[in-house]
C-alpha cells in the first residue's frame, strides 16, 4: 500500500509577516526595493542566547522556524530532519573566506568556518532537540528543497508511522547580492513588488526565506493538506517539453488538467523566464485559476518552500488571498498545482490537495 | 590586574558573542569550561586566537592551555606573567 | 517487494591513483599518496596533503576532452570518476527517467570562487565572474549530468564528511523503493585554501603524516579526489545479465547531536549508525569481515569511533583499518572513495593496512590491521563516514 504524505504543520520566516501568526498575514507592499529581506523574529523569545551564540542569521531563522513548526504539530522530537539549501550559510562562508585574505591566513577565528557548512542548520536543530535520527542536507540549486521533500516522502514510505521535519532556506547577503547582480540575474532598477509581475523587465527580484514542514503518513483533520505528488525535471528543451511534463505529472496522479483548481506559478518578473510558464500551461491544456508567490518572497533557490507554505495555508483555509491570485480569486480551492523553475534549468512540480 | 581582568571580560564577551552577559555577571574566579560559563572546545580555540592576536601570547601544550584558560583570573595572570598586560 | 541493490560499476581518482586498478596497485604496495601541497600558494605549504598529482588542465583533458570553459577542480574530479563508473557498468538506460544522479561535495566550486573572492574583496567590481559562477555545490553535479546524459532526477548532498556515503545511501533507498532502476552515486572534493585554513583554525591538521588509531596521533591530513558507484536494481541485473561487484545490503544514518564539530566521547552517533546499518542488513556484528573506518587521525574521532566499535563488536572486533592513511581525508568524497576501496578490498580479497601505526590507543582493546592481509574472504564489509554536525553514516557492502 502506498503511504500518503500529509503536511501536519508549517512555519515560515520570510519578507512577509509569516512568522508567529497562524495563517496568511496581510502582505507587505514594498514600493521601491532592489531585493527582499526577511522580517526576523526576536530571537531571544525563541532561542537560548548562550546556545545560539555562534549562530548566523540564517541558522537562527532555521532553528526558530523548525522549533515553531514542531510546536504547532505537537511533536517534541521528529524521527528525521531533512533540509535543502541552494547556497547554504553564505554569510559565514564569506566571513571566513574574507578573513583568510585580510589576515593573510594567520590567527583565523574558527567559528565562521564550522558554521559555514551547509548542514549547519539541520545539525543545529538536531542539537537543540537532542534528535539522533536521520539527518540530511541537499544543496542543488532549484532542486535543493525538492530533494529534501522527496527524501521525506521516501522516509514515510519506509516508516509510515514516522514524523519527518523537512525545510528549505536560503539567505541573501550584501556580497552575494552584489555578485549575483553582476551575473545579471536581477532587475537593475528598484521595483514595486505588487507590480513586479506586470511590469515586464529583464531579471528577477532577489529574496530569501525559511520554511519548515512537519510531514506525516497519518491522515486526520489536524493536517493542513495532503502532498499527492512531487516531480522534478532538468533542462527541458522548451515550452512544449515542459507542457508534456506537466500533463504527464497530472495524469500520473490520476487527474485530468481540468481537475486542477489553482496553479501556483514561480513567476519572478524576468520576462523571458516567465514566458516559459504560459507556454507550458498552454501545451498541458491547463486553463484554470493562476496564482504567483515570488513577488512576496523574491527569487532564491529554495523559494518553492515559500510556495508550499502558502499553498498549505490556502488549502487549510480554502481561500486564495487577492494579492496571490492572478485574476479574480477562485471561490473554493480543493487542490493546488505548484510549478516553479529556476532560470529554465531546474523545474519542480507539486500537487497538493485539501 | 583588576583593570586587565575587566578588559579581558569585555574581550571574552565580544569574541565569544556572549551578548546576554555583562562583565559584572562573569565571576573571574569561576571556571570558564564545563561548569561556570559552560564554554566548549570551539570557545577554547577562539580564546587561544584572542591571546595570540591581542596579547601576542602562544599557548604551549594542550595541558598548559587547560590551566591558563581555566578562569578569567588565570588568563590574566598568564598575560601579566608574560609582561603583556 | 523491495528491490535488492547491486553495484555494477566503480570509479575513483585520488592521490593514490586514477582508476580502480591504479588505486589497487598503490594499496597493495603500501604507497600512500600524502605529500607536499603544490596546488596553490599558502602559508601552510608544509602541511602534508593527499593531492591528486594532475593539473586542472590535465583533469580537463580526462574529463571533458576538447571542451572549453571553466570547470572547478571539484567538478573535473567528479566527472572523471563518474565516467569511469558508468563505463564499467555500461550506460544503457542512462537517458531514462528511471536513472538518477546523486553527487556530493563540501567544497563545490570553492577552488575557483576563492580566486574570485580575493579580487572582489579588494574592489567589488573586480574578479572574473566565470570563477564564481560555479561556486554552488550543484554546479559540478549538473556538469556530470550533462556529460553522462542522465535522464532522471539529479541532486547534490552536503553533510560534511559523510556526504558521499549519504549519496550512496540515498541512491540505494530510491532503488529499493522502486523510485529508480539505476543510480550514479558518489562525491568529490578538491583541496582549497578555504578548507586548508578552516581545518588549520580548528588545530586538527597533523604536520606529519597522519596516524589514525595510534595513541600518538595528532590530527588529520587533508586529501582530495572523487569516487562514484553505479547502483542497479535486482530486476535490472536480471534483465541485462550483468556481473555485479557488490551488493549494498545495509545503511544507517544517525545524528550524534552532541556538538557542532566534536563527536561525543562515547561515540553515540557512530554506535547508532553502525547499529542501524546492521539491522537494515539483517546481519549480526559477527558477520562483518572488515571495517573501513572513518579513522581521520584526530584525537576526538578515533576515540569516539573506537569506543563505538567496541560497544558494537565487543570481543569480536573484526579487521579494521583507516585507508585515510593512504589517501588523506578527502572530506565529502571520502564516503564514496572508501566505498570503492572497500569493494576493491572485498573482490581482491585483501585487507589493506592502517599505515604508520606504532602504539595502541590506551582506551581501546583493539588495534587496527597493520600489515597487508591477502586471501581474505570477506562476505560483508562495513564502511563508516562521520561528518561535522554529527552526521554519521554507515554503509554495508556484501559479496555478490
Amino acid at each position: 500500500m502506498l503511504t500518503e504524505t500529509y503536511i501536519r504543520s508549517t512555519a515560515a520566516i520570510s519578507p512577509q509577516k509569516t512568522f508567529g501568526n497562524d495563517g496568511i498575514p496581510e502582505f507587505e507592499e514594498y514600493t521601491e526595493v532592489n531585493y527582499l529581506k526577511c522580517i526576523e523574529p526576536v530571537y531571544r523569545d525563541f532561542l537560548d542566547p548562550m546556545a545560539s551564540r555562534r549562530m548566523s542569521r540564517l541558522v537562527k531563522m532555521g532553528v526558530c522556524s523548525a522549533l515553531h513548526c514542531l510546536k504547532k504539530a505537537g511533536i517534541d522530537i521528529p524521527d528525521a530532519i531533512i533540509t535543502g539549501t541552494g547556497l547554504g550559510c553564505i554569510e559565514d562562508t564569506e566571513k571566513f573566506l574574507g578573513s583568510v585574505f585580510t589576515q593573510e591566513e594567520k590567527l583565523l577565528n574558527p567559528t565562521p568556518f564550522i558554521q559555514s557548512t551547509h548542514n549547519t542548520v539541520a545539525a543545529a536543530i538536531a542539537l537543540a532537540l537532542k534528535c539522533y535520527g536521520y539527518n540530511a542536507t541537499y544543496t542543488h540549486r532549484g532542486f535543493s528543497f525538492e530533494t529534501a521533500m522527496a527524501d521525506a516522502m521516501l522516509q514515510l514510505a519506509e516508516n509510515p508511522a514516522s514524523n519527518v521535519l523537512a525545510g528549505g532556506f536560503d539567505e541573501l547577503t550584501s556580497n552575494s547580492y552584489a555578485i549575483t547582480r553582476r551575473l545579471g540575474l536581477w532587475r537593475t532598477h528598484p521595483v514595486n513588488t505588487l507590480r513586479l509581475l506586470y511590469d515586464a523587465g529583464k531579471g528577477a527580484l532577489p529574496g530569501e526565506g525559511v520554511a519548515f514542514f512537519l510531514l506525516t503518513g497519518k491522515p486526520g483533520n489536524e493536517n493542513m493538506a495532503r502532498l499527492d505528488a512531487m516531480h522534478t525535471f532538468y533542462n527541458p528543451a522548451g515550452g512544449a517539453a515542459c507542457g508534456k511534463q506537466l500533463e504527464g505529472f497530472i495524469r500520473k496522479a490520476g487527474l485530468e488538467p481540468g481537475d486542477i483548481n489553482l496553479v501556483m506559478l514561480g513567476l519572478n518578473g524576468d520576462v523571458s523566464g516567465d514566458a516559459l510558464y504560459s507556454e507550458a500551461l498552454r501545451h498541458a491544456g491547463l486553463r484554470t485559476n493562476l496564482a504567483a508567490f515570488k513577488h512576496l518572497c523574491g527569487e532564491y533557490d529554495t523559494a518553492t518552500s515559500f510556495a508550499l507554505w502558502l499553498s498549505a495555508e490556502i488549502l487549510r483555509t480554502g481561500a486564495v488571498p487577492s494579492q496571490v491570485s492572478m485574476g479574480p480569486a477562485p471561490g473554493s480551492v480543493k487542490n493546488i498545482l505548484i510549478y516553479n523553475h529556476l532560470r529554465g534549468h531546474n523545474h519542480a512540480l507539486y500537487l497538493l490537495s485539501a | 590586574m583588576e583593570q586587565l581582568i575587566a578588559q579581558l571580560k569585555h574581550e571574552i564577551i565580544e569574541v565569544l558573542n556572549l551578548t546576554e552577559l555583562t562583565p559584572d555577571s562573569i565571576d573571574e574566579n569561576a571556571p570558564l569550561f564545563v561548569e561556570g560559563l559552560g564554554l566548549d572546545s570551539i570557545d577554547a580555540l577562539e580564546l587561544i586566537v584572542l591571546l595570540e592576536k591581542k596579547y601576542g601570547l602562544k599557548l604551549g601544550t594542550a595541558d598548559e592551555g587547560k590551566k591558563i584558560l581555566y578562569s578569567v583570573r588565570t588568563m590574566a595572570e598568564f598575560i601579566r606573567n608574560n609582561n603583556k598586560g | 517487494m523491495p528491490q535488492r541493490v547491486f553495484i555494477t560499476g566503480i570509479g575513483i581518482i585520488s592521490s593514490i591513483g586514477l582508476g580502480p586498478d591504479a588505486v589497487y596497485d598503490a594499496l597493495v604496495n603500501k604507497h600512500a599518496g600524502i605529500g607536499k601541497l603544490t596546488l596553490f600558494d599558502t602559508e601552510y605549504c608544509d602541511v602534508p596533503v593527499g593531492q591528486v598529482r594532475l593539473t586542472n588542465e590535465e583533469l580537463m583533458t580526462l574529463a571533458v576532452p576538447g571542451k572549453k570553459g571553466l570547470y572547478s577542480r571539484t567538478s573535473l574530479l567528479a566527472i572523471i570518476a563518474a565516467k569511469q563508473a558508468v563505463a564499467m557498468a555500461g550506460n544503457e538506460g542512462i537517458a531514462d527517467s528511471s536513472t538518477g544522479l546523486i553527487s556530493a561535495t563540501t567544497t563545490g566550486g570553492m577552488d575557483r570562487s576563492e580566486v574570485f573572492y580575493k579580487d572582489f574583496l579588494a574592489d567589488n567590481q573586480k574578479g572574473r565572474l566565470r570563477n564564481v559562477a560555479g561556486h554552488d555545490c550543484g554546479d559540478g553535479t549538473e556538469k556530470i549530468a550533462d556529460v553522462l546524459g542522465i535522464g532522471g532526477p539529479i541532486t547534490t548532498i552536503n553533510t560534511a564528511c559523510s556526504s558521499s556515503a549519504n549519496a550512496i545511501m540515498l541512491g540505494s533507498r530510491m532503488i529499493r523503493q522502486g523510485k529508480l532502476k539505476k543510480a550514479v552515486a558518489g562525491g568529490s572534493d578538491a583541496l582549497t585554501l578555504f578548507t586548508l585554513n578552516g581545518f588549520n583554525s580548528l588545530m586538527i591538521l597533523d604536520r606529519e603524516l597522519c596516524r589514525p588509531f595510534d595513541e600518538t596521533r595528532n590530527g588529520l591530513n587533508l586529501g582530495e579526489g572523487s569516487g562514484f558507484v553505479v547502483l542497479e536494481s535486482e530486476d535490472q541485473l536480471m534483465k541485462t545479465g550483468k556481473k555485479c561487484l557488490a551488493e549494498v545490503t545495509g545503511y544507517g544514518n544517525a545524528c550524534d547531536a552532541f556538538h557542532q564539530t566534536a563527536s561525543s566521547p562515547e561515540g553515540y552517533g557512530a554506535w547508532l549508525s553502525m547499529k542501524t546499518a546492521l539491522a537494515s542488513a539483517g546481519l549480526a556484528p559477527a558477520d562483518i569481515g572488515y571495517i573501513n573506518a572513518h579513522g581521520t587521525g584526530t584525537r576526538n574521532n578515533d576515540l569516539s569511533e573506537g569506543i563505538a566499535v567496541q560497544k558494537i563488536f565487543q570481543d569480536g572486533v573484526p579487521d579494521i583499518s583507516s585507508t585515510k592513511t593512504y589517501t588523506g581525508h578527502t572530506l565529502g568524497a571520502s564516503g564514496a572513495i572508501e566505498a570503492v576501496i572497500s569493494i576493491i578490498s572485498m573482490n581482491r580479497q585483501y585487507v589493506f593496512p592502517n599505515l604508520r601505526f606504532t602504539q595502541q590507543m590506551n582506551e581501546l582493546a583493539f588495534a587496527p590491521v597493520t600489515e597487508l592481509k591477502a586471501g581474505v574472504k570477506m562476505n560483508h564489509i562495513m564502511s563508516n563516514s562521520f561528518g561535522f554536525g554529527g552526521n554519521n553514516t554507515t554503509l554495508i557492502f556484501s559479496r555478490c
